[in-house]
């Protein structure tokens, strides 16, 4: 399958006054349409670094990331904002926005110079606002929800946003159990109803191993993509964190405490 | 649609309320002008008495003119502070505009003595002192967003705002002592805010530069609302931040800047208005909110300027004064009050 977005030896890090600092090197990562991708990898590793070059923030020490057979950093804002959506974990500016403003600002990258909606425009919105479950919310102030609704008018925005990838940081982070399954669920369905591809970093690796279509790890040796039961086959999860308690039981597809 | 219908009502009182206001306005002050004679006046027509043709033309007219322009300008550039800065006290006068065109003012009135003639003449016209104030409002703009580049934490942006207000009174100070008794008057004069004295001309240099800044402004609606998300989020929906924010600050400093160099330093209506604004139309949508702040600044200037002069009262209470008196218990309340909303 032709994929959305491909990195080809591509090398993650930054540079100081003194030294450059690498963080991973020869990823070679392929994220294909209709698929639910998830980033995993302990703290510090340097996941948000590797979300922030494939979305353009942050330029890689060397080698490409093509986000539609094209470099993502050749992009113009505008085209890039109608290829990529992001959903972040930063709490937002207190405001007076509704869930439906919030949902509609998604349409700037085609709305004229002073933000009015088309009927095509609602359309969308309304559309994201169905997939995600959310219609009834549209008139209530963004303050006013849980935190699990927030999360999923977050990912409303991203879609009215009308982008083939959609790149989440941690959209589990503040949730319970039954919030995060339902989300994850959400995201699944969201992936093979649109074809669109989704890319999310998260820490829960159990609910991510039965749920995503195919995962990245990150370890300081090295980063591997591929479905999670091959990786559990290849035994990958073993090298996720390096402490003796945490081990990883192949069988249940899940961490043990030992 | 329920809120279009509320928010064009609401627009429709506001529209009267402001004409009203602006014949009260002329109508009220030390000799107080009956409304036929006004409007009579006004619509090209003779009043019954020739002086108080003379007077609403000459002098109220021009009055109440500035007054809207001031609530204007400074309103704008409030609402434009609050948003970039994501902060609900933001205004030209907290961030220390204010102060940086007082500086700026302050060493052209009071330090012109130590320059050649031939720029004394220039700096002390009205265009000079408009120059002085604009560049002074812009140099603390910069300086702000400086330290905002370094501090995430906006608090800290506040305290460097207040931090430049005492270093200004400070030089202010240092420069009173080496200038001659006129300078000072003058300077004092400025300083506590006046909306009358303004000559026609520089009315119209004041509308210009209110003009351009209220354009810029209008440009920045998109963005402004974008940036409601946060500056991450505003960028993925394809905002050019650097050039959004270079245009804010450029519309801020020329609206403060102009306003506070013909009408002195006014406090408080930056700050307030905006949040006047914000509450009654309850939402945060700029292209609403540009109109209501911009109606509200003008409505709540011309209330002002009323309350300072008084019927019955010969002298005219300065408008710094007024404002702040206005000004303060709003920004308490808005404080004790403030829950999610800006």
């Amino acid at each position: 399958m032709k994929s959305i977005l491909s990195t080809s030896n591509l090398s993650i890090g930054y540079k100081t006054k003194k030294a450059t600092v690498t963080i991973a090197q020869n990823l070679n990562l392929n994220l294909e349409p209709g698929k639910l991708i998830a980033l995993i990898g302990a703290n510090g590793i340097g996941k948000s670094t590797l979300l922030r070059t494939i979305t353009g923030i942050q330029h890689p020490l060397s080698g490409t990331v093509l986000l539609n057979d094209k470099n993502v950093f050749e992009y113009k804002p505008l085209d890039l904002a109608q290829n990529l959506s992001i959903v972040l974990t930063e709490k937002l500016p207190s405001s007076n926005l509704s869930v439906f403003e919030l949902v509609a600002l998604g349409r700037q990258p085609y709305t004229n110079w002073i933000g009015t909606l088309t009927p095509y425009d609602i359309t969308k919105v309304n559309e994201a606002l169905e997939l995600t479950q959310i219609s009834h919310l549209a008139h209530k102030k963004h303050y006013e929800i849980s935190d699990g609704q927030l999360q999923k008018v977050l990912i409303a925005r991203a879609l009215a946003q009308d982008t083939p990838l959609i790149i989440l940081d941690e959209p589990t982070t503040h949730l319970d159990l039954l919030h995060k399954v339902a989300l994850f669920k959400l995201l699944k369905k969201l992936t093979h109803e649109t074809g669109k591809c989704i890319l999310f970093s998260t820490h829960d690796i159990d609910l991510a191993i039965q749920l995503s279509d195919e995962m990245i790890i990150m370890t300081p040796e090295t980063v591997i993509q591929d479905e999670p039961c091959n990786l559990i086959a290849t035994g990958s999860f073993a090298t996720l964190f390096k402490d003796d308690h945490i081990t990883f039981d192949a069988e249940k597809g899940k961490f043990v405490i030992t | 649609m329920a809120n279009q219908k509320r928010n064009t009502i609401l627009f429709f009182i506001l529209g009267l309320a402001l004409l009203l206001l602006f014949f009260l306005d002329i109508s009220f002050g030390s000799i107080t002008i009956p409304f036929k004679e006004v409007y009579t006046s006004l619509t090209g027509g003779e009043a019954s008495k020739s002086t108080w043709e003379y007077i609403i033309i000459n002098y109220r007219l021009p009055k109440a003119i500035t007054a809207v322009l001031v609530g204007v300008g400074l309103s704008i550039s409030g609402l434009l502070m609050q948003t970039l800065f994501r902060n609900p006290l933001a205004g030209p006068d907290v961030l220390g505009l204010s102060s940086g065109a007082i500086l700026a003012v302050a060493i052209v009135i009071l330090g012109a003595g130590l320059l050649p003639s031939f720029l004394q003449t220039i700096l002390l016209s009205s265009y000079g002192i408009v120059l002085a104030s604009t560049l002074g409002s812009i140099s603390v703009l910069l300086l702000v967003l400086l330290v905002s580049q370094r501090l995430r934490n906006t608090m800290a942006i506040l305290i460097v705002g207040l931090m430049f207000g005492s270093f200004t009174s400070a030089i202010v100070g240092v420069l009173t002592y080496f200038s001659s008794a006129e300078q000072l008057q003058k300077f004092t004069f400025w300083s506590l805010g006046s909306l009358g004295n303004l000559s026609w001309s520089s009315i119209v240099v004041l509308a210009i530069s209110v003009g351009i800044g209220l354009l810029l402004s209008a440009s920045s609606i998109k963005p402004l609302n974008a940036l409601l998300l946060g500056e991450n989020y505003a960028k993925s929906m394809g905002l050019n931040f650097k050039k959004t924010r270079l245009i804010i600050i450029l519309a801020t400093s020329i609206l403060a800047g102009s306003v506070t160099a013909f009408a002195g330093p006014i406090a408080f209506i930056g700050l307030a208005v905006p949040h006047i604004a914000k509450l009654t139309f309850r939402t945060s949508n700029h292209a609403v909110l540009y109109w209501s702040t911009l109606f509200y600044g003008g409505i709540i200037m011309l209330f002002c300027d009323i309350a300072s002069q008084l019927p019955g009262l010969d002298t005219t209470l300065p408008i710094n004064a007024i404002t702040s008196i206005i000004g303060a218990p709003v920004v308490i309340w808005l404080l004790v009050r403030k829950r999610n909303f800006e």
